[in-house]
């Protein structure tokens, strides 16, 4: 993190939440399922943060968290702050579309009944039309596709539509969650381009994606996130120096799965949310464990210039 | 054996746009092939043609120069990008995997697939375990030739790397064919033997 970063009021900032869910498991037992836990980040205005990690890491609950549209049987702990001010439910409404934007996911998140130019427009007034198709043609999308149905466009296609619905927003933050699969390598870097500049623009960019590649090659900071809370925060650019520039254990066996790095995977998988180990998440499947990791989660520390929660990293 | 797309074109409806225009390719078995264009470019409508989901609206699909057969499974599987999508919501994944004919315990271990999760619902799982199961059916039914069209572009890349070690174990031990739907060009270097522009295999028009 850099000085100059550090002076200024964070336009995001997340400390310790927590998110569960409450099930029922067969019996009337209530249970609490905690997804996410002891979770901190924090987004400067003018930067790109990635998030990368594993699939079922939280990733995208901590989207829905920071918008206030999580499940209704979900409870959340910890704090929020947007810009300065805690980020209460009746301020996640008020944001929600207007100063915060999200690219869903899922392409399912466009509206099967109608066409995609004026769904892209939303209900501005008066509708940003021109504006729009500039988007559209940016993003390789024909001036025809405005008129075409979800069901009539391929994956990338789809995704570029979602992309554009943040796009033209005047949006102070904009979490992108997996924006680009289905598009080509020249689209994919257009479209963090553009995020790239709304970033340069004073604005915040927060990047969820499983491509590390491009998440390097357009972020500031990366953070790593495993089994629902971040094990690293680490500027992009240690990615490019390699395996002794990072420091967590998780951080570099991603590194080490990369095609182009080896491909080489680790064994076994992440642990279920209800049956987490007590000490650090990561210590079943870290070379590097000692008795000491199985004790207690790890606090965070900061390292290098990054923050991590390994016990051991150097 | 070989696969064949033989001078395909294909349309949705009659009075719709080409998506494919008079595209031919062959694979034989042994070999791995990457599949790139830009996206809007039919790539996803060329693996369902070719795994037999769709019929061509002219031209043939071809398996050893006859066409695929229409009982029972079917000798060419596709492993679709979203797992979700490919798995009955309602049975309990013992039941997705016996669909394919026979439950092989080597390819559960290969996969890590705990034995616990057979009798658990598809929404019970994450994506990347799922993925494990779509993979893990494919396989083991016995496919001649498979097409994954992006199955681990939602994946995390240690999860990636997982699932591609033991396709590829699995496919240089069967010497299957392969095509690769992919636009990470590392991808296909680690996991195909050549690559094929469909740009250049015929007059797609792309959107």
């Amino acid at each position: 993190m850099e000085t100059r970063q550090k002076e200024k009021t964070p336009l995001l900032e997340v400390r310790d939440l927590s998110v569960s869910f409450r099930m029922y498991d067969g019996s009337l037992e209530q249970r609490r399922l905690e997804v996410i836990s002891s979770l901190s980040m924090t987004v400067y205005p003018g930067e790109i943060l990635a998030i990368a990690g594993s699939s079922g890491s939280g990733k995208s609950l901590l989207a829905s968290a920071i918008l206030g549209i999580l499940p209704a049987n979900a409870s959340t702990g910890g704090e929020m702050y947007f810009d300065g001010q805690p980020l209460t439910a009746e301020r996640q409404r008020k944001l929600r579309g207007g100063d915060i934007a999200l690219v869903p996911q899922s392409v399912a998140y466009l509206d099967p009944l109608m066409r995609v130019g004026p769904q892209a427009d939303g209900h501005r007034k008066p509708r940003p039309t021109e504006r729009r198709r500039g988007l559209f043609r940016r993003l390789g999308l024909p001036e025809e596709a405005e008129r075409l149905y979800p069901f009539q466009l391929s994956g990338g296609m789809a995704r570029r539509v979602l992309v554009s619905t943040a796009l033209i927003t005047d949006a102070r933050l904009v979490i992108a969650d997996e924006p680009t699969p289905g598009m080509s390598l020249d689209q994919a870097l257009e479209a963090l381009t553009m995020f790239r500049e709304m970033a340069d623009q004073g604005r915040g960019v927060v990047l969820i994606t499983h491509d590390i590649d491009l998440a390097v090659a357009f972020a500031d900071r990366v953070a790593v996130f495993y089994a629902g809370t971040t094990v690293e925060t680490l500027p992009a650019s240690d990615f490019q120096t390699g395996p002794q520039a990072l420091r967590h254990p998780y951080t570099k066996a991603l590194w080490r799965a990369l095609p182009q790095n080896g491909f080489t995977p680790i064994p076994g998988f992440q642990p279920y949310a209800g049956s987490l180990p007590p000490g650090c998440l990561f210590a079943p499947r870290c070379p590097h464990r000692t008795p000491e990791c199985e004790m207690a989660p790890p606090p965070t520390r900061e390292l290098r210039g990054g923050e991590v929660r390994c016990i051991h990293a150097t | 054996m070989r696969l064949e797309a033989n001078h395909v074109s294909f349309r949705y409806d009659r009075r719709g746009p080409w998506v494919l225009r008079n595209v031919s390719l062959t694979v034989e078995r042994g070999e791995r092939v990457a599949l790139f264009a830009p996206s809007g470019y039919g790539k996803t409508t060329l693996a369902l043609l070719l795994a037999g989901y769709l019929q061509p609206t002219e031209g043939q699909i071809l398996l050893d120069g006859r066409p695929l057969p229409q009982k029972g499974i079917c000798p060419v599987q596709l492993i679709y990008q979203h797992p979700e999508k490919a798995i009955n919501p309602r049975w309990r994944l013992r039941q997705v995997l016996e669909e394919s004919g026979q439950l092989r315990e080597d390819m559960l271990d290969a996969f890590g697939i705990e034995r616990a999760w057979l009798d658990r619902f598809p929404r019970e799982l994450s994506g990347g375990e799922l993925q494990r199961f779509c993979v893990a059916r494919a396989l083991m039914s016995g496919a001649d030739f498979l097409i994954c069209d992006e199955i681990s572009t939602m994946l995390d890349v240690i999860t990636q790397a997982q699932i591609w070690e033991v396709v590829l174990a699995e496919a240089a031990r069967r010497d299957m064919g392969l095509i690769a739907v992919t636009h990470n060009r590392h991808l296909a270097d680690r996991i195909c033997t050549r690559g094929l522009d469909l740009r250049s295999l015929g007059a797609s028009e792309g959107l």
